[in-house]
């Protein structure tokens, strides 16, 4: 067990450090930088923007610049924000745990609305309630995420009835923890369901088709044969059979939220990564957009590895033999992510 | 094997909206440019085939619309002022893929009448005309940088399973990099590293290269499969035997092998890479006004006013659900039949 987490741990550290590099490549064929604008400034002399440029290191060859910001990260910086004039990571931390407080709710009640639907979905194949079913999912899959921010933005704004946008009232932390619990909890309502309508459409169809794969075999015809009730063959038997490819599955999934949820985030004005990255952007704060990056990674990586790690507790198969990649089903997945 | 009635269906409905899109001039009332300020978040026209006598026309007329002299944002319709609906009319000159020039529009109404099928904007330009011009953007980066993907897919996906080894080390590591991040904080990502203010033209190549490059490496690994897992069959085998060379055998035999999957492979990205630029635009790094693109259309819904007073302002954002419906269709359609020939 221990060995095997460990060679996930090593993999994953490696595939950030990749990204880094390639991120810092593109960095390199970037024109302008967070002085550009300065530069065009007759009021500030040259010699100024070269003594910035030196303050910032921004005149230093690339591969010194890396090392650098590989060493800020060792010490958990992740390099320096130029615009907000503090170490990267003060800036990531804070959005990075409001995104997560959106991701983690969604992800666990997507799973809860989709496996049972998907379970009876695949049950009632070929019936009008299937019908019915695949045809829904087909228009939520074609819906476009944009379309899904606003119209919670518009509902919010209609109805009167949820915030419009942020994290909390302006006056929420003085009237006592459990009044601003509940005021964090009422804000954060509507982000979560546009996130869990954004991304319960992929996660049903997984499970429909690998019960339905179950349920194709000659074991689960016959466990009917034997007069096993419908609801008992189902959940009893062919959920776990099914399982699987789902759990790898649940890992990923936090990466396809995560995508949805720059932009949730940003139509709906919650403090996350994604207004922060967006910000950066335009402000050319490049060790902000570097850091955001990372950190996205660094989740889409413990998803997979909580995945992996779930897959061996649950699997006693995955146990004897070391891990099998579940590789169709994965891709398959990843196209959506 | 027979076609299903679905994937017909798809194919010729994406056929028909890709040409309507393409002659945008001809297909579109009015040029995605031309202002009536007179006429700012004029709510759709209403097509009407009973008058305000309560007479019935065969043929669909609308009313000329005059503001309120209060609140000049609601406009109600002239019942003095009736114009017919027509075909093949004349109207502002534009011109198509730039060599014919034409004023010919295949619907509109005579002044002071207007047709707005799905109301204006601020600058009271013709939403309906905006979203088919915009459909240019936004229908063919995606259709562009899917071709883009594929090809850098296939050549490098190709080259890692022929000569394997070190190669396909390296290309293979590469591409799990572009596949593991998020693709969307990528695709913002590279975006960030280039230039901002930039002209529509430019930006219409930055956005496409920029989505194509970021989404290179499931194709490549899918090419990979195929072209390692052929590389051993009996027919490469014996080319190689009467002295094929790598070069020769990639072009003539596993190539073509590849051919389906990658179409598959279009299907599936297309509606996903025409989503990025709806996103991009839509957050103001993909292609900018005048020139409209689904995105940036709807970036103006992004305000409160607007997104509660002038639920119009949302129709760009329903455009793409059709089209993400035939190319889903098209793709399931290809995969079941890849899966049934394995």
């Amino acid at each position: 067990m221990i060995g095997y987490v460990a060679r996930r741990v090593g993999h994953a550290f490696l595939l950030l450090f990749g990204v880094s590099i390639l991120l810092f490549l593109l960095l390199q064929a970037a024109p302008g930088d967070f002085l550009s604008e300065i530069r065009l400034n007759s009021q500030i002399s040259p010699e100024t923007v070269a003594q910035l440029r030196a303050q910032y290191g921004l005149d230093q060859p690339l591969p010194v610049r890396y090392w650098k910001w590989v060493k800020s990260s060792a010490r958990g910086e992740f390099g320096y924000s130029f615009a907000y004039n503090t170490p990267a990571a003060e800036l990531l931390w804070p959005r990075a745990r409001n995104t997560l407080l959106l991701s983690i709710p969604a992800v666990v009640i997507s799973w809860l609305i989709a496996v049972p639907l998907g379970v009876f979905a695949a049950g009632w194949k070929g019936g009008w309630a299937d019908r019915l079913f695949s045809g829904g999912t087909s228009v939520l899959l074609a819906l476009p995420d944009v379309l899904i921010a606003l119209l919670a933005l518009l509902i919010a704004l209609k109805t009167g009835m949820f915030p419009v946008g942020g994290m909390t009232s302006i006056n929420a932390q003085d009237q006592g923890t459990w009044a601003w619990l509940r005021d964090l909890a009422w804000h954060m309502v509507l982000p979560v369901a546009a996130l869990v309508i954004g991304s319960v459409t992929i996660i049903l169809r997984h499970v429909r088709a690998s019960v339905n794969e179950v349920l194709e075999s000659t074991y689960m015809r016959a466990a009917e044969g034997h007069g096993l009730s419908r609801l008992k063959l189902l959940f009893g038997h062919a959920l776990p059979a099914a399982a699987n490819p789902l759990i790898s599955l649940f890992g990923l999934s936090v990466a396809l939220l995560l995508s949805v949820s720059l932009l949730i985030e940003v139509v709906m004005s919650w403090p996350g990564i994604g207004p922060l990255l967006l910000e950066a952007i335009l402000a050319r704060d490049l060790f902000v957009v570097i850091g955001a990056v990372m950190l996205s990674t660094l989740f889409l990586v413990a998803g997979n590895l909580l995945g992996d790690v779930l897959l061996y507790a649950f699997d006693p198969r995955i146990r004897r033999q070391g891990i099998r990649r579940q590789g169709i089903r994965r891709q398959a997945i990843r196209r959506q992510a | 094997m027979k076609r299903p009635f679905k994937f017909t269906w798809a194919i010729w409905f994406l056929l028909a909206i890709h040409a309507v899109v393409a002659l945008a001039g001809f297909s579109a009332p009015y040029n995605y440019e031309t202002q009536d300020r007179e006429h700012a978040y004029a709510p759709p026209t209403r097509v009407h085939f009973i008058d305000c006598a309560g007479k019935f026309h065969l043929r669909p007329f609308v009313y000329a619309t005059k503001s309120d002299e209060l609140n000049l944002m609601e406009y109600t319709p002239d019942c003095a002022q009736p114009a017919r609906v027509q075909f093949f009319t004349q109207g502002d000159e534009y011109s198509i893929l730039g060599m014919f020039h034409a004023t010919r529009h295949l619907i509109g109404v005579q002044e002071p009448a207007r047709l707005f099928l799905m109301g204006t904007d601020g600058f009271g330009r013709d939403q309906f005309s905006r979203l088919l011009y915009g459909g240019q953007v936004s229908l063919f980066a995606g259709f562009v940088a899917a071709s883009f993907s594929v090809v850098v897919g296939l050549l490098l996906g190709s080259i890692a399973g022929m000569y394997g080894g070190r190669v396909d080390d390296v290309a293979m590591r590469v591409a799990e990099i572009f596949i593991a991040v998020p693709w969307f904080y990528l695709l913002i990502a590279v975006r960030a590293f280039l230039p901002l203010q930039i002209s529509p033209v430019v930006a219409f190549l930055l956005v496409v290269s920029v989505i194509g490059m970021v989404g290179w490496g499931r194709p490549a690994r899918l090419v990979r499969g195929v072209v390692l897992s052929a590389r051993e069959r009996n027919f490469v085998l014996a080319a190689r035997g009467f002295g094929a060379s790598n070069a020769y055998l990639l072009r003539r035999h596993l190539m073509p092998l590849t051919f389906r999957v990658l179409l598959t492979q279009m299907a599936v990205l297309i509606p996903q890479f025409i989503l990025a630029e709806v996103i991009l635009s839509f957050l103001g790094l993909g292609i900018g006004e005048p020139f409209p693109s689904w995105g940036n259309m709807l970036a103006q819904a992004q305000q409160y006013n607007v997104l509660v007073s002038y639920w119009w302002m949302l129709l760009p954002g329903l455009a793409p659900i059709p089209i993400f419906l035939a190319y889903h269709s098209l793709a399931e359609t290809l995969q079941e039949r890849i899966k049934s020939t394995i």
